[in-house]
Order: structure tokens, then sequence, then C-alpha cells
């Protein structure tokens, strides 16, 4: 703790008061992770006592030995390594459905948001189409795409565009009226507002919006892998959960997690280097 | 003729008349500065020069001709927030007007038309004082930094009025002083038009060379919104004592008073 618990009169300052330091910060962060590891082992120490081929809490070298096996040695079936060829195949779905979803989110969404005509057309439309739960159409989805790569990367499409557009539309109509108008004395067209005025502003959002519907995404992606796949992060988890091996299930999660953070990770420090004008202007607001 | 002409303008929204046979002339040259109680529609009015309002009845003329019922590049603006581009750079947002104009439809200029599009921008920039910070973003700028960039950038397009509502109400005293100074600069190289909206009646009487008054002649207290307003005073500055402006203060106090009741 870098600031004096207690007020000169010697009472201790309200709770609400009493900030972390730096490494404070750091410990108080980790605490949580350790607590969960150590109660794992603990349980898992306890289980395999009682009965050394429990295959719930597997112990850290059986968890070791089936990360060796998935990701340093060719699988004996198809003479891939699994672990990489999963997480490839995992990717490139999530990428590509999320970066279409991206790319019809922010052109609806803009031109929702920017032009009256367009909002009173699509609008409502959207609005019910968003109502949908994706899962309940990934059967239609099947049957349509097939069981290949599109219908998985169709799904993660369908479950995060709505979201998307619904979203940049809301940041597009916030902008400032005395911006648009202020572009329109300057001369603008409406398309020159919307590349020199709106675009602009709304990319900075866009990766906000993306950041959020990760989330769903990954869940889509699992959630169709898990149906019909022939490979991917999903699909090993759903396959080996036949033979209740936890320990693999349990480093696939961990992966999973990972990535997930990195993708989140990497899409904000490309936000803060591209768009610092973004970020000091939502530090004013805070 | 008249630059301006206001032909008994009317603005009626359902049963609230905010304006009523407002009828006046204005030179080409004038400064005007106006002022009222908050929600007497002198905003209104504004909109209406600029072109996002329109009159329920009557007609505004500009050079003989209606006024365009959308903003265009003849009619400048200056708000009093959110009158520059966040994500542009001081100089940027003014090479923006250029390129605007030149480009159709990339919207930005390359190799030498860029550098004289920048050059033209720098020079603009000199006139207001921000030279130090042409790479500088809005966000970095003070308040009375960020209002000077919004009337340079207005005045890139060289327009025959230049609008300012409220330009200044948001800056400290010393600094709302230095504004004065640039927007009488301006005024006397270009002999631009200006209209101003301003709470400040001295600063009416200081800047303008035309003040007008805006507010209601008829009241009835039953049904508060069944008069509008319109101008109530309308006094060359310069031609005016200080018994004029005192009872200019105290009809608006009493108007004030009566918003309130």
């Amino acid at each position: 703790m870098d600031e004096p618990l207690l007020l000169r009169n010697g009472t201790m300052k309200r709770v609400m008061n009493i900030h972390p330091g730096t490494v404070g910060k750091v410990l108080l962060g980790m605490l949580p992770f350790i607590l969960t590891i150590i109660v794992y082992l603990w349980a898992s120490g306890v289980r395999l006592e009682a009965n050394p081929n429990d295959k719930l809490m597997p112990s850290l070298t059986t968890i070791g030995a089936a990360i060796e096996r998935l990701a340093f040695e060719p699988s004996k079936r198809t003479g891939d390594y699994e672990l990489w060829s999963d997480t490839t195949a995992s990717l490139q779905r999530l990428t590509l459905g999320v970066l279409i979803a991206a790319l019809i989110g922010l052109l609806i969404g803009i031109l929702n948001g920017a032009i009256p005509l367009v909002r009173a057309n699509l609008s409502p439309y959207i609005t019910i189409l968003s109502l949908i739960p994706p899962m309940a159409i990934l059967p239609i989805l099947f049957i349509v795409f097939g069981l290949g790569e599109l219908s998985k990367v169709m799904l993660i499409v369908i479950g995060i565009t709505p979201f998307i557009m619904r979203d940049l539309q809301a940041r597009t109509l916030e902008l400032p009226a005395e911006q648009l108008i202020k572009a329109q004395t300057l001369g603008a067209s409406t398309w020159q507002v919307m590349v020199r005025v709106i675009i602009p502003q709304i990319l900075p959002r866009l990766i906000q919006a993306v950041r959020l519907s990760l989330g769903p995404a990954w869940l889509f992606l699992i959630a169709a892998e898990a149906i019909a796949a022939e490979q991917g992060l999903g699909y090993r988890i759903f396959l080996v959960r036949r033979y209740l091996s936890m320990d693999v299930i349990l480093p696939y999660v961990v992966w999973i997690t990972v990535l997930a953070f990195l993708a989140d990770w990497l899409l904000r420090q490309i936000s803060y280097r591209a768009f610092p004008w973004f970020h000091s202007q939502l530090q004013d607001k805070s | 003729m008249s630059f301006i002409e206001v032909n008994d303008i009317w603005k009626t929204y359902g049963d609230n008349v905010v304006l009523e046979r407002v009828k006046t002339n204005v030179h080409a040259g004038e400064f005007i500065t106006i002022v009222g109680a908050s929600g007497c529609g002198k905003t209104t009015f504004l909109k209406m020069l600029l072109g996002t309002e329109y009159p329920t009845r009557g007609k505004i003329l500009l050079n003989g001709k209606p006024i365009p019922q959308e903003p265009s590049e003849d009619r400048g603006i200056v708000f009093q927030k959110y009158s520059v581009f966040p994500h542009l750079t001081a100089l940027q947002n003014l090479v923006l007007t250029i390129e605007l104009e030149q480009s159709r439809w990339l919207a930005h200029l390359f190799g030498s038309a860029y550098r004289l599009a920048d050059e033209q921008a720098r020079e603009m920039l000199a006139m207001v004082g921000l030279q130090h910070a042409a790479n500088q973003y809005p966000h970095e700028l003070s308040g009375g930094m960020q209002q000077r960039l919004a009337i340079a950038q207005a005045l890139m397009k060289q327009p025959k009025v230049l609008l300012l509502d409220e330009p200044f109400g948001a800056l400290d005293p010393g600094i709302r002083a230095d504004m004065h100074e640039l927007i009488l600069k301006i005024w006397n190289q270009t002999k631009i038009n200006v209209f101003m909206i301003t709470h400040d009646l001295k600063e009416g009487f200081y800047l303008g060379t035309r003040l007008w008054v805006i507010d209601k002649i008829r009241h009835d207290a039953q049904a508060p919104n069944a008069y509008g307003a319109t101008i109530t005073y309308d006094i060359p500055v310069g031609q005016c004592d200080n018994s004029t402006l005192n009872e200019i203060d105290q009809s608006l106090e009493h108007s004030r008073k009566e918003h309130a009741a």
C-alpha cells in the first residue's frame, strides 16, 4: 500500500478511499489465479489418492503428458500436430467470420446512422432480425451451406453482425450534429461527410464493438465445431468428452482463454496506436 | 438592395409560437449581435439563417434569393462546442476544407496539390495565432484555441456570412477578451457579415455595429406560448448611451423573471 491507511487522528480511512499501490495491484490481481490452482491441485490430489484411475481431475503430470502428445508429437491417425492444426482451423474460421461481420456491420451501421432514408428502410428489419437466436437457425445453415467451413463461418457472421450493426448505428447517431452541419458549411457532400467525418470517427468504435463481439464469436465457433467438424478446438473438446479426457479438455480450455485474451489485447493495442485522439477523448469524459 | 431581407417570418411548433413578425434588412458588412433571454428564439433565428430550420411563414432572402434550406458554403458557422473535428489535427482540420473542394471522391489531396493546401492552411493558422499548434489534436487545445480553430476553419471557405452561436460562452473572461480582438480583426479585414448570439449584453455592445434584442412584446399569462418573440430593439451601436443599455438590461431581466415564473 502506497498511501497511509490511517488518518492523522488515528482512525482508518473509508475502504472506498484506499487504493492499492502498483505492487499491491499486481499481487491482488494474481491472488485469485493462484488460489484456483492451489484448490485444484489439492482436490485433484485428494481424489487421486482415493482412486488413482480418477479421470475427472487429472494431475499436472498427466495434463503435461497430454499437452506434449497433442502439441509436440504428430498424431498417429493423421500425422498432424493436433493442437496446432486445431488452432489454425479455429482461428481461420473465427477471423474470417469476425472480419466479414465487421465489414457488413460497418457498412450497414454507418448507412443506417447517417442516412435517414436508409434508416427508415432498414432499421426495423434489422431490429427484428437481431432477435432471432442464431443457434436456432444453425440447422438451416448446415442444410443450406453444408457441413463444410462455410456454415461455421456463417454462424459467426449471423451471430455477431446484428450487434455490430446496431451498435455502430447508435454510435453514428451519437456524433454531434454540430460536426455534420459544420462539414456541410465547408461544402462537403453526403459522400464526403461519410468518408472524412463519419467513417474515421466510427473506426475506433468498430474496434470496440468487435472486442465485445469476440466472446459470442467464440461461443458460436465452438458450438458449430462441436456439431460438425473434422478439426478445431471446439471439435477436439467435444470429441474427447466421450473418453472423459479431462487431461485434454482442461488445457484446451485454458488455451482458448489465452487466445481470446491475446485477440482482445491485440485489438486494444491497434486502437491505441491508430486512434490516439479517440482514447484521450474517453479519458476526458471519465 | 439589402444583402439579407427578413420578410415577416413566423416560426411555430404546433400551438407554440416561437417567433412572430420578424422583419428586418441587413446590409453587407454589418456585424450584428443578438441578445435575448434563453429560450426566446434567437438560436432558432440563427438556425434559419444557417438553413437547418425553416420559417413557418415568411421568407428570408440572401442577395435577393430565398436562402437555401440546408447548410452551404456561403454561410459559415461556429458553435459553442463540437465545431472542429476531433479526429484531425489543427492543420488537418483546415486542410480538409480545401480537400473537400478539390477532391470530390477521395476527399484527400496528394503531392503538390497537398503542399499548396498545407501552405494555405498554415497561413490561416498563423492569422488566428495557432501556428505553433498545427500538429495538435483538438483535445490537446484549450477551449479558446479550439474556438480560434473553429473560426479559422469557417473562414477557409470565405463565406459571405459568419454565424456565431455563443462562441465564447464557455470561455474565461481573459480569453474572451482575446477572442473579441480576434473577431474584430477578422471582421475589419474581411468585412464579412457577422451574426453573433451572445448572453452578454456588454459583449454585444462592444463587438457589433448593430444590436438586436429578441423578446416577446405581447404576453398572455394563461398561455405563455401563444405569442412569439420578435426584434424589440434594433440599435446601431455607437449611437447608444448608458441609459439605453440599462433600459435593455431591465427589459431582459423582466422577461427572464417571467420565463422563470
